[in-house]
């Protein structure tokens, strides 16, 4: 029988010791050397039956299809916009994969322009690029609010377990958020709330391995709304709105109208930049 | 090995200087770690992966490891040290890469770079050894997969003498042999091998074997200060 030399949720670093004979398997962070299988990242071990799992307390994003993204447009061409999810892929979206009808010739800033950021889809990922879609229900481009960066391995931190940890945060803030995959994540609310919003990602991020955290992200939640003073009688957060579905997507439906609005207006616009 | 041997510091022949190892010192980096030897100072600062350019040097199957060592211009014990690159900072860069690099996996970052940016903000000997051990400690903290740490230290004989972790004014003696070596601690394997003076094969092969326990000690440093960022 192979011995095992950590405990369960022990932080291990590359190098170590996890296991020695055959009869442990490695897997996420673990490999296999000889009869040894060792940690490849500063991470957490899972033990699941003769599986050993580490996670990796800190990761790059790594993108796969079908990935929710938040990007932020960086250039663009006649046919095609350059978007920011990853920092040494290139994203590409071209005309085809945004909802709008866009005219040949047409001035691409007047639909996505540079610094606007945009909840897209992961269609292709390759070597040096991937491309995005904005074709797909609740993607569209992201105004207002305030854009936050976390660690990618802490996403599903942030969204929690069948998406416990949003939904807290929603419902304790009155903020909306969307997290995408890369570990951008948009907070919209009240300036206020916002700020008690971006502490609280900010803690998940930092102290996101630590067990309880449902209960530590709740108190300091309700700590910090007690003190919140809202300035402005008119941005008071949003209790009577209906509860959002539990997930990251949860804002889909709601978003919906708003997004054909803009479309439309954006096309306008392109209208009038045509017939000069 | 046995014979009591005299250093100006009252150190054993095996002893090192005082080590201190901090993790995440700079906050906004993506990976950053202190190590301290003596008093040689070194603060690794890590960025990437990113698009690597110019785009010839790009490898398609794999990312790059760039290293840059940089001696701030206080750092010295004498003159002020001229800031910019120099013949011997690009040397460092190049034997830090190589043995770094063994230890690193960037396969799934093609085309890109990872830079690690060291920082010698205080120098007594011993620099680029304190330097790639800061790098290897700032590179597993920005999440990088590797599959050992790596650790090194300076080796070398004082007047026939096989020495740990040279001080300047050690390294200053007119016959003394400076022997910078890195190691992956676990895999026991040697990554960098540095020479620097006369020295007969016996104490060379006498100071790679007191190079194992030394580099595990600092690995075992190393590990601490990594695991005490997240209790």
């Amino acid at each position: 029988m192979g011995e095992l030399f950590v405990k369960e949720r022990q932080i291990v670093v590359p190098g170590d010791k996890l296991a020695s004979g055959m009869d442990y398997l490695p897997a996420g962070g673990a490999y296999r050397d000889g009869e040894e299988i060792r940690s490849s990242v500063v991470g957490i071990l899972g033990i699941n039956g003769r599986v050993l799992r580490v996670i990796a307390l800190k990761t790059h994003y790594n993108p796969r299809p079908g990935d929710m993204v938040i990007a932020k447009i960086t250039d663009m061409t006649n046919s095609l916009w350059f978007a920011k999810v990853d920092s040494f892929r290139d994203g590409l979206m071209t005309l085809r994969e945004v909802p709008e009808y866009v005219d040949d010739g047409a001035d691409l800033t007047q639909f996505y322009n540079f610094g606007d950021y945009v909840l897209a889809k992961v269609a292709a990922v390759g070597r040096t690029n991937l491309m995005l879609t904005l074709k797909g229900p609740g993607l569209r481009k992201i105004s207002g609010g305030r854009i936050i960066e976390i660690n990618s391995a802490k996403v599903p931190r942030v969204i929690g377990k069948q998406g416990s940890m949003i939904s807290l945060l929603k419902d304790k803030t009155g903020c909306r958020i969307i997290v995408g995959q890369n570990g951008l994540v948009w907070v919209q609310g009240a300036p206020e709330h916002e700020l008690v919003a971006v502490d609280a990602i900010n803690y998940i991020n930092e102290k996101g391995h630590l067990q309880g955290l449902t209960d530590k992200v709740s108190d300091l939640l309700d700590k910090a709304m007690k003190n919140v003073v809202v300035h402005d009688s008119e941005e008071k957060p949003q209790k009577d709105k209906p509860k959002k579905k539990a997930k990251e997507e949860s804002d889909d439906e709601e978003e919906a109208p708003t997004r054909r609005a803009a479309g439309k207006k954006a096309k306008k616009t392109a209208k009038r930049g045509s017939k000069k | 090995m046995s014979k009591k041997i005299k250093r100006h510091d009252g150190r054993a022949a095996d002893d090192m200087r005082a080590m201190e190892a901090k993790v995440g010192v700079v906050p906004n980096a993506k990976g950053s770690a202190m190590f301290k030897i003596g008093k040689t100072i070194a603060v690794a600062v890590v960025r990437g992966p990113k698009k690597l350019h110019p785009k010839f040097l790009q490898d398609p199957e794999s990312g790059k490891l760039r290293c840059f060592y940089n001696m701030i211009s206080f750092s010295g014990s004498g003159d002020r040290v001229r800031p910019g690159p120099s013949r011997r900072s690009k040397e460092i860069n190049l034997v830090m890469e190589n043995a770094l690099a063994p230890a690193l996996d960037l396969t799934a970052f093609p085309g890109s770079a990872v830079e690690v940016h060291v920082n010698l903000i205080q120098t007594d000997a011993g620099t680029r050894c304190a330097a790639i051990t800061a790098a290897a400690m700032a590179l597993a903290d920005a999440g990088f997969r590797m599959k050992d740490l790596v650790s090194a230290v300076a080796v070398g004989s004082i007047n026939g003498n096989v020495v740990a972790d040279l001080d300047k004014t050690e390294e200053d003696i007119s016959d003394a042999v400076d022997i910078p070596i890195a190691m992956m601690p676990n895999e026991e394997k040697v990554t960098l091998l540095q020479l620097d003076g006369k020295i007969t094969q016996e104490a060379l092969l006498e100071a790679v074997e007191l190079a194992k326990p030394v580099c595990k000690k600092i690995a075992e440093l190393q590990r601490k200060a990594i695991t005490e960022r997240y209790q």
